[in-house]
């Protein structure tokens, strides 16, 4: 359970890292807390022969006030973004959902980017980005552009950016007072959701699934019939309509979805609240 | 150094292993190094079953730190053993006990056999090279399951008709049980899984030998519960002179039966460093562990229970498939056994039957796990008289109280149905206390209040009376069952000159608290300070006897060795003080530390100054030697039988399935104890073992016989936020076995908590039609059960 | 490449490979052998430290990540004079532990837990440990000891190498 040989490339910037993965290509890949990409290099399920090390980039932890939204520097590990108040105003579902990431030392180094970045459909905070409809600024070799998280996603642990972009900020939209929800099921407190369910109820309401298909997913079902009037009880039965959940030791596809239409009412009945 | 009226057996003294493990000063095997060892790594079968028709080993030995490279087939030709590895167990004289090696030959037979070993200079280099090891397989159909050994087809050995490795039956009187059946008036029959479970101890295995390529003598470091056994193994395996081999285990990071094994990792530290002339080691990673170290249970249990009109047993009928996965370990047969004894519990059985079919798959091979048998046959027994509690339409209070053995009075020396004599119970007391600390009647009250209002978390408390066997012992006893080895244990006593007491322990710790516990016995034994004691083990250069730990045997057997070390030295010591007092030795009297003639209280001799008297032999009576120690090697008249009423109580959620236990009561009985901080820590541990069975841990296997969860990552041992606090109770009943009236504590939580739980699931569940529920209770196995039983 | 850290207060070094897990440096290169490896997915906890005052798992950090960093294990809570960290002592008076293995992380995870939160409910004592396994206890004196050592908190902090709430090594 020892990590692969490869050259290790320590960035001071963002431009830096971006100018080693444009010279080192697939090849390459980001080392922030290292907390997703670590245990997979351990089992050898990841090898990149170049790591290059953006852990000590200091101007990307930041969580600052963005004007309409709050913009979260893609270093800022989850034990800042669970301890933050201008989050727990503005955004208390983040803050939340960050308190629920691993367990406490994970959460020392864990950061927000590199989580959304690996794009894992089990993981929490992908679903609070989708449910509170953040975007990611994304930084490459022709500048930065902002990549709304409902696009973000894009398949098994892919998202929109490209092999040369880097995830630099996360913006989140100001919501204070909105109603929140969390509900994330699992059989250990440590582990990853089998089923979480983000919402926010502000005038319309944000739903998003964790784990329930090969990507973090809008309960686009659930946001569709809340949006035509539909009853929380109405709205939680189509939760799983359109998901491919996956099949596993704690659950197959029958019980997801059925997890899946608990939690989102739970959810919305806690958000509405 | 003044001698003390101590008294400090049955205070809760804190422990004097602590500091050291406290601080990292306590060294694990992995902590340990030798000057030019080499790392040892392992490649292991991606197959369970196959031919293999090709080892490349070609690219790791050409890799830079790789010292050598050696596939199973060379291993053979090297003549590195002159036996496969044992199987102490043979539990029938026509028990199938395949040849099993420390690496394959030709055949894989489970997942993570070792197929080749790579020795490198560092430990991600061993990493590296056994990556490049390339094995070529020709797949042979795969056993993955105990039901499919049993059913036929396939065989998990090719040159193999079958899959049975024997039958063992104990049927007193067949005649007698079927009459109990047909003369009863209610009958049940229940057919339970006791899945696989890996032991999972927090420290890894690991070895560390080291060779003398001139003297010829070899030590190994080992992560064992075992070394005296795996000393005689290692010589009987690779025909090293047993005089020539000195085994060592360390601070050992638990067991819980995991590390009472010979294992191949062990044997190849040993011939490979003894070959090569250079240290070998080797660490076991977690995710191997799976593979490296044999996993628990892994029984299909059907039980039947007859009893008359009231409830009052008749006739208990026991039949268990085992499985023994891909070899025969050590007691890999034997464990199923350990149980048979028990599946009429702590109760009055009329007529009992038992019958055992060992399987062969090709899974990991099971062996010991904390209880080993013992939980199977609690959980068996203990479930099956809910369900029966059911059919009678009484509480699951009553119908034990109508069957206890003793008629829930306090007895001794009890023959039981299984052909045991129960040292002492006293079982109706022990209930009541229980459920008078959980508050039982307001627990119903409450689940009633539930079940009236439609509560989607609904309240269920389940009790279980365990009894086990323990202090594995009677020498003669473990003949009879054809065990390979006695049950005694050895402990020795000395004073050294300066007054201080050093013990050697045959028993060696693996987190237990040997030292503590024997210092506080020595202490006051010899009326000396715990502090004043030093307990010497696990190193059979230092205690060359003994017989290890296992089924909670340290106390009643090897704690009560020392015991009776302790008394032989006071009368060694007491003809010395005598001689040297001028009195007789019938009339002095030891108190305090000290030895007092009858009547003249100012003429007094401390022990300790009768020890350097002994030392310097100046002035000893004529003909005795010198020094003051003594020995004993103890092998018990019986077996002793905890016992206790464990009540759990959960809430389970109708509409997800998770369950959450809320709180957890344990009223134990382990007899008198000598610390009762350990005690309670053992209890505390045992129980979340057992529950962690009932709710959350599963090897599970796909068809092909690929373990599916062999991290932490997938097999679920609980954290800290998944149990409660525990409340613990006591009552008393000393064992008539050992003069210290002592039983054993370290698989009682185990062997009564994962019935517990499963019978307060199954008590929420019952409005909703369920009777029973499948270890582990998941959230999705609880869901589907509720569907099931609704529709 | 060179790893220098200051670690238990003093400043050491190494040559490592880049691939070199913060454990392997701290126990086969440093000579450390308190940090334990339980695991190999983050999962156990028997390899936290602190690294300046906050709880890390160093199997899942590699060593050239903490270039620079204050770390403490477990060699380090005792004062130099040997005096027991309050957590330490707790551990021992509770019997928090048995076999011992899980004891170093299980006690750096406890340290960091109440520097963030000095008086903890039970509740809060058992998510906040979440993340480390123990097989021997079942948590029982663990938490309990953690629950005795936050009742004093100043104790706690005035005896410590590590930061205390408020900041500052």
């Amino acid at each position: 359970m020892i990590p692969a040989s490869f050259d290790y490339v320590e960035a001071d910037s963002a431009a830096a890292a971006i100018a080693a993965l444009a010279q080192h290509g697939d090849e390459a890949k980001l080392l922030a807390g290292g907390h997703s990409l670590i245990p997979l290099m351990k089992f050898r399920l990841a090898a990149p022969s170049v790591l290059v090390d953006i852990g000590r980039i200091s101007d990307l932890s930041y969580i600052n006030d963005g004007g309409d939204h709050v913009a979260i520097g893609a270093l800022t590990r989850h034990r800042a973004v669970e301890t933050s108040d201008m989050l727990a105003s503005e955004a208390p579902l983040l803050k939340h959902v960050a308190s629920q990431v691993g367990d406490p030392s994970v959460r020392h180094r864990g950061t927000i980017g590199g989580s959304l970045a690996h794009g894992d459909p089990a993981s929490d905070l992908p679903a609070a980005l989708l449910a509170l409809n953040g975007s990611m600024v994304a930084q490459g070799p022709n500048g930065e552009r902002v990549i709304p998280a409902r696009e973000f996603f894009t398949g098994f642990l892919e998202t929109a950016l490209a092999a040369d972009e880097m995830l630099t900020e996360i913006r989140i939209p100001k919501a204070a007072g909105a109603g929140w929800s969390y509900q994330k099921f699992n059989r250990r407190a440590q582990d990853w959701a089998i089923v979480g369910v983000a919402a926010v109820h502000n005038g319309s309401t944000g739903v998003a699934l964790v784990n329930m298909g090969a990507t973090p997913i809008v309960a686009n079902s659930v946001e569709s019939a809340l949006a035509g009037g539909a009853s929380i009880a109405d709205a939680a039965a189509v939760a799983a309509d359109g998901t491919e959940p996956p099949e596993d030791l704690n659950a197959d596809a029958e019980y997801r979805s059925h997890l899946a239409r608990v939690l989102v009412e739970r959810a919305l009945t806690e958000a509405q609240s | 150094m003044t001698a003390v009226e101590s008294g400090v057996v049955g205070t809760p003294m804190v422990r004097k292993e602590d500091p050291k493990l406290l601080t990292g000063e306590g060294k694990y095997v992995d902590d340990i190094h030798a000057h030019g060892e080499l790392w040892m790594g392992m490649v292991r079968s991606t197959m369970a079953h196959a031919r293999i028709t090709n080892v490349d080993t070609a690219d790791a030995a050409a890799m830079p730190g790789v010292h050598a490279v050696y596939t199973g087939a060379q291993l053979q030709e090297m003549g590195l053993w002159i036996a496969p590895l044992p199987c102490a167990w043979v539990v029938t004289e026509d028990m199938v006990n395949p040849p099993h090696y420390p690496t394959a030959i030709d055949e894989v037979r489970h997942v993570g056999e070792i197929v080749a070993v790579v020795l490198a200079e560092t430990r991600y280099g061993a990493a590296d090279a056994a990556e490049q090891v390339v094995v070529d397989y020709e797949p042979l159909p795969a056993v993955a399951s105990i039901e499919a050994a049993r059913d036929g087809g396939a065989t998990a050995h090719s040159d193999h008709s079958t899959n049975k490795a024997y039958h063992w039956p104990l049927v007193p009187d067949p005649e007698a049980l079927d009459a109990a059946f047909a003369n009863a008036t209610h009958t049940i029959k229940a057919e339970f899984i006791q899945q696989r479970l890996i032991p999972a101890a927090m420290e890894p295995r690991g070895v560390l030998a080291i060779p003398s390529p001139h003297g010829g003598d070899v030590t190994l470091y080992s992560s064992t519960q075992v070394p005296h056994i795996l000393k005689v193994m290692v010589a009987a395996t690779t025909g090293i002179p047993e005089h020539k081999i000195r085994i060592v285990a360390p601070a050992v990071g638990g067991g819980f039966g995991a590390k009472l094994n010979v294992n191949p990792d062990e044997l190849l530290a040993v011939t490979l460093a003894n070959k090569l002339g250079r240290p070998v080691r080797w660490t076991e990673t977690r995710s191997e562990a799976a593979f490296s170290t044999h996993q628990g249970r892994g029984q299909l249990q059907t039980i039947e229970l007859a009893s008359d009109a009231d409830g009052k047993l008749m006739g208990c009928r026991v039949h268990v498939d085992a499985d023994m996965g891909a070899y025969m370990m050590l007691i890999t047969p034997g464990v199923p056994l350990l149980g048979s004894f028990l599946y009429t519990g702590v109760y009055a059985v009329p007529a009992f039957g038992f019958t055992c079919d060992g399987y062969f798959t090709n899974l990991t091979p099971t062996d010991a796990y904390r209880g080993a048998g013992r939980p199977e046959a609690s959980y068996a027994i203990e479930r099956a008289m809910d369900i029966l509690a059911l059919e009678v339409g009484v509480g699951p209070d009553e119908i034990r109280r109508r069957n206890y053995l003793g008629d829930g009075q306090p007895f001794e020396n009890l023959e039981t149905p299984g052909s045991l004599v129960f040292d002492s119970g006293n079982y109706g007391p022990n209930l009541d206390a229980a459920l008078d600390m959980a508050k039982y009647s307001e627990l119903r009250a409450e689940q009633q209040r539930r079940r009236d209002a439609g509560d989607t978390k609904q309240l269920g408390i389940g009790l279980c009376t365990y009894v086990e066997i323990c202090g594995l012992a009677p020498s003669r006893a473990l003949g009879g069952l054809n065990y390979g080895a006695g049950g005694w244990e050895h402990g020795m006593v000395r004073f050294l000159p300066t007054g201080m007491v050093e013990v050697v322990s045959g028993s060696t710790p693996h987190g237990q608290g040997h030292e503590t516990s024997w210092s506080m016995i020595v202490a006051d034994k010899l009326g000396i300070d715990p502090a004043q004691v030093t307990v010497l083990h696990s190193d059979t250069a230092i205690s060359p006897l003994g017989l290890d730990t296992y089924g909670s045997r340290s106390l009643a057997v090897g704690g009560v060795a020392i015991a009776m070390a302790c008394d032989k030295v006071v009368e060694k010591a007491r003809l010395i003080a005598a001689h040297q007092m001028e009195a007789n030795p019938d009339d002095l009297e030891f108190a305090g530390g000290s030895f007092t003639v009858k009547g003249s209280p100012d003429k007094t001799m401390p022990i300790q100054a009768v020890a350097f008297g002994a030392f310097t032999a100046h002035d000893l009576p004529d003909g005795m030697e010198p020094n003051l120690q003594e020995q004993v090697t103890y092998d018990p008249a019986n077996f002793v039988f905890p016992f206790g009423t464990h009540v759990a109580v959960v809430e389970v959620d109708t509409v997800t399935g998770e369950t959450n236990l809320t709180d957890y009561i344990a009223i134990d009985d382990c007899g008198n104890q000598i610390n009762p901080l350990i005690v309670e820590g053992q209890v505390h541990g045992g129980i979340v073992q057992g529950v962690a069975q009932a709710l959350w841990e599963e090897a599970a296997y796909d068809a092909d016989g690929n373990c599916k969860n062999p991290s932490f990552l997938d097999y679920l041992v609980p954290s800290p936020a998944e149990v409660p606090s525990i409340v613990t109770g006591f009552t008393t009943t000393p064992s008539t076995t050992n003069p210290l009236g002592v039983k054993g504590v370290g698989e009682a939580g185990t062997i009564g908590s994962a019935a517990a739980v499963i019978n307060a699931v199954c008590d929420a569940l019952s409005p909703y039609g369920v009777t029973d529920i499948e270890m582990p209770a998941t959230p999705r196995r609880v869901w589907k059960t509720i569907q099931e039983a609704q529709s | 490449m060179q790893v220098d850290a200051t670690v238990n207060g003093q400043a050491r070094s190494a040559e490592v490979e880049p691939r070199t897990l913060l454990v392997h440096y701290l126990r086969d290169d440093l000579g450390l052998t308190g940090t334990n490896v339980g695991c190999d997915t983050s999962s156990c906890g028997a390899c936290t430290v602190l690294i300046d005052g906050e709880s890390v798992k160093s199997c899942t950090m590699l060593a050239v990540q903490a270039r620079g960093e204050q770390i403490t294990t477990i060699e380090g809570m005792a004062s130099p004079d040997g005096e027991f960290h309050p957590m330490q002592t707790a551990f021992m008076e509770c019997h928090g532990l048995q076999c011992g293995y899980c004891t170093p992380g299980m006690v750096m995870a406890a340290t960091s837990l109440l520097k963030e939160n000095p008086a903890p409910s039970e509740d809060e004592v058992r998510e906040g440990l979440e993340g480390n396994l123990c097989r021997c206890t079942g948590y029982h004196n663990i938490v309990k000891a953690v629950l005795t050592t936050s009742q004093n908190d100043q104790a706690f902090w005035g005896n410590s190498g590590v930061a205390g709430p408020t900041g500052g090594a």
